[in-house]
């Protein structure tokens, strides 16, 4: 080999070596400045109340009408996703699983919609309220979050769903089902676990997202009592002290932002361990 | 050709060599010795290791990390399972055909053109001549003489074929590795690609696995019988097809093995 | 099962649909090209020029792209031909946390770590005077929450790839590197066209994260280092006030479009390529 291709090999592998440790590296400085900064201030006041007056000024209170906005919004979008996506992504891999063109152009439809900007969707979705003189509210920010996460629940499940192996549910006509019950019980069964992954991670992309939500959930200090009163959410909450110029409630900021990382840590560490099963790794020869 | 110039110059030694994958062994204290400029056919029923085998006589078990293999194989003397061993230099003195051709994605040309830049050939005119040559011996070049810039996966599986071959020799070799070769040709293709290997074997070394019966007996001088990671019998085509001592491999023979 | 199919199918043409009648008053009065072209922006006196927000976007995700698209590709290569499956093992969960966190949070990053860096290091080792709220902090974010994106989808690209073709050219004696270079980047090339493309189309479309680093203010930036406004941190800034002046919320409804119509845009261009590389 000739001493300048060596070099060439020499400085590209130090600097692939270097990417992927770039990479990591960024994560452990995010996840280190997010929980060193959040530790500080986070106190147990803070999880368990409500903003009262002057919160924003650096008085008492704390952020649960955020944490539990936030959960009930992203539980109801994720439920809701999940009734409207299940039966889709069925459909795609039980009754059309013949018709290749149409679950191909189905999956690109999908695909093209998963990659629309959040703040479309939010832009949308409040086009949509205006039309139909909707307040900002609870309600409009789970419809359009379930918008928003209707791909990403209906993909992931059709991606469980595909590797089922057809063998099955020729075991299962032959047993003398009709489709649909086909379709409900040995579907679900062999996939739940896959589904579950589909709903964590759709869970987590409902919770953690602000742009879609800053023109139809709107905010308040309060708590959601109705579908129709407006809602606070976590990332704006976060964004709203962020924005106050006394330092105390920009150190809370910090801490919501802890709150907010590890909710999603957690269900994202929970998808993957349940995931985990689908990844075994073979050797060929 | 008869039994008496069979056995001369030994290209290949193979000498107690074993490989593991995690605790399973695949290869068991193999010893073979293979013959110079003759076609030595390993043979047995799919998953006994014989593409393994292959693997280990150009290195390209380095792949797997988790394959451990022990033992020694000499070419022309030198133990190339030694560390430190070139083994770019070593991967040159061998052309290998997989099962499947696998076209660099490139066009026609410069898939033998890449192989020949790797030996050090530099000068554009030499290239050309032999890219010619090499195309011309693998009996392609009629067929690609006029769409040479053509992407090498527009041509039919058969050609595909022929093409890696024109690559694997362009490299100058002097041993061939075939592994099934033939098992995705159809069979004029395959026809083709053995007549090849007897045409070539006065210039080459041909070590191929099979586990088609019929091509070992027709293409074959000396013959390796694998089952299961171990050697079952070796010897010349006539003693082990006519005469086998082996219980396996007369069931393995006559069709009544499983 | 049919109707909620419909209803997902229907999606992307409801979006466009409903986001073009409502901006249709402002295109009713003003040129398409004079929105677009245009650098007054006084909603207040009935002037709406886009390409202060354009320019913006551009810069902030081309920049983005600039950063993270070498790092994701080198990457991607070490740990599927250079390492042990293990690296994998790490790198996977790396890429979902990476890709979990939340846009406020990365945009709260940026003004704890980036924006600091940008104004009392980075800055003044050019010799520029910066808040630091700036396109390179935005660049830098962004890059950062485009790299699981991005990378995800290379790794798959490459793990596509059978290893009897790697197999087939260092059987002819070329190095890894070589092997790399020549034989499998080419044959990846479509795929990561697509995942560049892809990323690119996210990073446009970005917007919390940026609209808290990038400065905000409208104005053509001269340097990288100057603050600038993109797109979709117009809309997010504005919604509360956008009822009160006449065709302002026709005007943030047009960005949306905007947005909507460059996401659909790369977004099939990819695919065509995901098709080109899965055919080969």
């Amino acid at each position: 080999m000739k001493p300048g291709r060596k070099i060439e090999e020499k400085i590209f592998r130090g600097l692939m070596i270097f990417s992927t440790y770039f990479i990591l590296a960024i994560l452990a400085i995010i996840i280190y400045t997010i929980f060193h900064k959040g530790m500080k201030s986070l106190t147990w006041a803070m999880l368990t109340q409500i903003p009262k007056g002057g919160y924003y000024y650096g008085k008492e209170g704390g952020i649960l009408n955020a944490i539990l906005g936030s959960l009930y919004l992203a539980i109801g979008a994720t439920c809701l996703a999940f009734l409207i996506g299940l039966p889709v992504a069925l459909y795609m891999n039980v009754f059309l699983v013949r018709h290749k063109k149409v679950v191909a152009f189905i999956r690109f439809l999908l695909d093209l919609v998963w990659g629309i900007p959040s703040i479309v969707y939010g832009a949308f979705g409040f086009s949509m309220m205006i039309f139909f003189g909707l307040q900002t509210s609870l309600l409009a920010g789970i419809l359009t979050v379930t918008m928003f996460i209707i791909p990403i629940m209906i993909r992931s499940m059709d991606e469980i769903l595909r590797t089922v192996p057809t063998g099955l549910m020729e075991a299962s006509y032959s047993l003398g089902s009709n489709k649909s019950e086909t379709a409900f019980r040995i579907f679900t069964r062999q996939a739940s676990s896959g589904i579950i992954t589909a709903i964590l991670l759709s869970f987590g992309r409902a919770i953690g997202d602000a742009a879609s939500v800053l023109f139809t959930a709107g905010y308040t200090d309060n708590l959601p009592n109705s579908l129709l009163e407006p809602v606070a959410t976590l990332p704006l909450s976060i964004f709203f002290q962020l924005s106050s110029p006394v330092p105390a409630v920009q150190d809370r900021a910090y801490a919501s932002a802890l709150v907010l990382t590890v909710i999603i840590l957690v269900v994202s560490l929970f998808s993957r361990g349940l995931g985990k099963r689908y990844h075994n790794t073979k050797i060929n020869f | 050709m008869g039994g008496k110039a069979m056995i001369n110059t030994k290209k290949i030694t193979i000498k107690n060599l074993n490989v593991f994958a995690g605790k399973t062994q695949i290869l068991k204290d193999i010893n073979i010795e293979i013959p110079e400029n003759k076609i030595t056919v390993i043979m047995g029923p799919s998953g006994c290791g014989k593409t393994t085998l292959l693997k280990c006589m150009n290195r390209l078990t380095d792949l797997y990390p988790e394959l451990k293999v022990t033992g020694d194989i000499r070419i022309n003397g030198n133990n190339i399972l030694k560390a430190g061993e070139d083994i770019y230099e070593l991967r040159q003195n061998m052309g290998l055909l997989s099962q499947r051709p696998y076209p660099l994605p490139m066009n026609i040309y410069n898939n033998v053109a890449y192989a020949l830049k790797l030996r050090g050939i530099r000068k554009k005119r030499e290239i050309q001549k032999m890219v010619v040559h090499y195309l011309q011996q693998a009996t392609l070049w009629d067929e690609v003489k006029h769409r040479l810039r053509e992407p090498a996966s527009r041509l039919s599986i058969g050609q595909q074929q022929r093409l890696c071959l024109a690559r694997g020799l362009a490299v100058d070799p002097g041993i061939i590795l075939a592994d099934e070769p033939t098992s995705a040709l159809d069979p004029i293709s395959s026809q083709y690609i053995e007549q090849k290997f007897v045409e070539l074997k006065n210039d080459y070394t041909i070590v191929l696995v099979t586990h088609i019966l019929r091509q070992a007996k027709r293409i074959a001088d000396y013959v390796v019988f694998i089952y299961l990671g171990e050697v079952i019998e070796q010897g010349t085509v006539q003693e082990v097809f006519e005469n086998p001592k082996m219980e396996k491999t007369k069931q393995y023979l006559s069709g009544t093995f499983n | 099962m049919i109707v909620s199919l419909m209803i997902v199918s229907l999606l992307p043409f409801f979006l466009f649909l409903g986001l073009y009648l409502k901006s249709f008053l402002l295109l009713h009065d003003y040129h398409l090209g004079n929105l677009l072209f245009s650098k007054e922006w006084k909603p207040g006196i009935g002037k709406f020029g886009f390409y202060p927000f354009i320019v913006g976007s551009i810069w902030v995700t081309l920049l983005a792209m600039l950063i993270s698209a070498p790092i994701c590709l080198l990457s991607a290569i070490h740990v599927t031909q250079f390492t042990k499956k293990h690296v994998l093992r790490i790198m996977h969960p790396a890429i979902d946390i990476l890709a979990g966190i939340p846009s406020v949070v990365y945009g709260l990053w940026g003004i704890l770590v980036i924006v600091p860096f940008i104004s009392r290091y980075l800055g003044p080792f050019f010799g520029v005077q910066t808040m630091g709220y700036s396109i390179l902090a935005a660049a830098f974010v962004l890059a950062i929450m485009i790299i699981p994106f991005i990378l995800n989808i290379l790794i798959e690209i490459f793990r596509t790839i059978p290893i009897a073709l790697k197999e087939s050219s260092l059987a002819l004696g070329a190095t890894e590197w070589q092997t790399v270079k020549h034989v499998l980047v080419k044959k990846a090339l479509p795929g990561i066209i697509a995942a560049f493309g892809f990323g690119l189309a996210r990073a446009f479309g970005e917007t919390m994260a940026v609209l808290m680093v990038v400065g905000n203010v409208v104005k053509l930036p001269h340097s990288v280092f100057d603050p600038g406004y993109t797109l979709p941190a117009l809309i997010a800034n504005n919604y509360g006030e956008m009822l009160s002046i006449p065709k302002y919320d026709s005007a943030l409804m047009f960005a949306a479009l905007v947005l909507l119509g460059v996401s659909l845009f790369f977004n099939l261009i990819m695919h065509f390529f995901i098709i080109r590389f899965n055919k080969y």
